[in-house]
């Protein structure tokens, strides 16, 4: 599963984009942040306070409910700031 | 339509290839949006914006396809950049030609508030201390809220 980080989601983590094997187990957005987390310290940092995070899948806007398969391409992001 | 760039665009130019040859519209409404020297009490330099590619054009289409649906549009055009922008420079331009101007004035408004919270880009300015990414307000977030029930002039 392709994952990928923009703003500063990106900068904490300190790459672009992972290529995440889903863990036994994880099921949904909010699973696999909870794995993400355990990869590293910034990853942990990025993503430890939800209300600052937004999940796109395919992207579309997703819930952190939203089930996920193998082949979706995850984004995860700060509120947008465009316009 | 829609369209993301890097480079800049003639607003004037915009709007007169949106209306040409065209005798059904009554007027037309512009919004563009320019890069401000002041953020807060911080004097920027210059900004970037960073997009999601594929995503942006999804959403900004969307949010196009619903502007047209709600209201009785002849034309309209969203061009928004990405890059690095200094101020002064022109970020976004949403342009909705109608054949009666309530509908046009009352589009470009709902579009240009539905792209601030909908449409994946994230500021990154430079000020003084340091680059420092914009963070969203809230009162981006009211000003989208109220398009989410239908207003009566699209009925």
């Amino acid at each position: 599963m392709k994952v990928l980080y923009f703003a500063w989601l990106r900068t904490r983590i300190g790459k672009p984009e992972d290529a995440i094997e889903l863990p036994k187990g994880v099921g949904d957005v909010r699973g696999l942040i909870d794995h993400l987390r355990g990869l590293g310290p910034g990853y942990d940092q990025a993503l430890k306070d939800l209300k600052t995070v937004r999940v796109a899948v395919n992207h579309e806007y997703v819930g952190f409910d939203h089930r996920l398969k193998p082949t979706d391409e995850v984004a995860l992001f700060p509120p947008v700031t465009g316009g | 339509m829609i369209r993301v760039q890097r480079e800049d665009f003639d607003p004037g130019r915009e709007i007169a290839r949106l209306t040409e040859g065209r005798r059904d519209i009554g007027g037309v409404v512009s919004f563009v949006g320019l890069v401000r020297d002041m953020a807060g009490d911080a004097k920027i330099g210059a900004m970037t914006l960073e997009h999601y590619p594929g995503m942006t054009e999804k959403q900004l289409a969307a949010i196009d396809a619903e502007a047209n649906r709600r209201w009785p549009l002849a034309a309209s055009l969203v061009i928004h950049r990405y890059g690095r922008l200094e101020p002064g420079d022109r970020i976004v331009l949403v342009a909705t030609a109608s054949p009666h101007r309530d509908a046009a004035f009352d589009a470009s408004r709902f579009l240009i508030d539905w792209l601030k919270t909908r449409a994946p880009f994230w500021k990154l300015e430079e000020t003084p201390r340091g680059a420092e990414w914009v963070e969203a307000k809230a009162s981006d977030d009211i000003a989208a809220a109220r398009w989410r029930k239908k207003p009566d002039a699209a009925e």
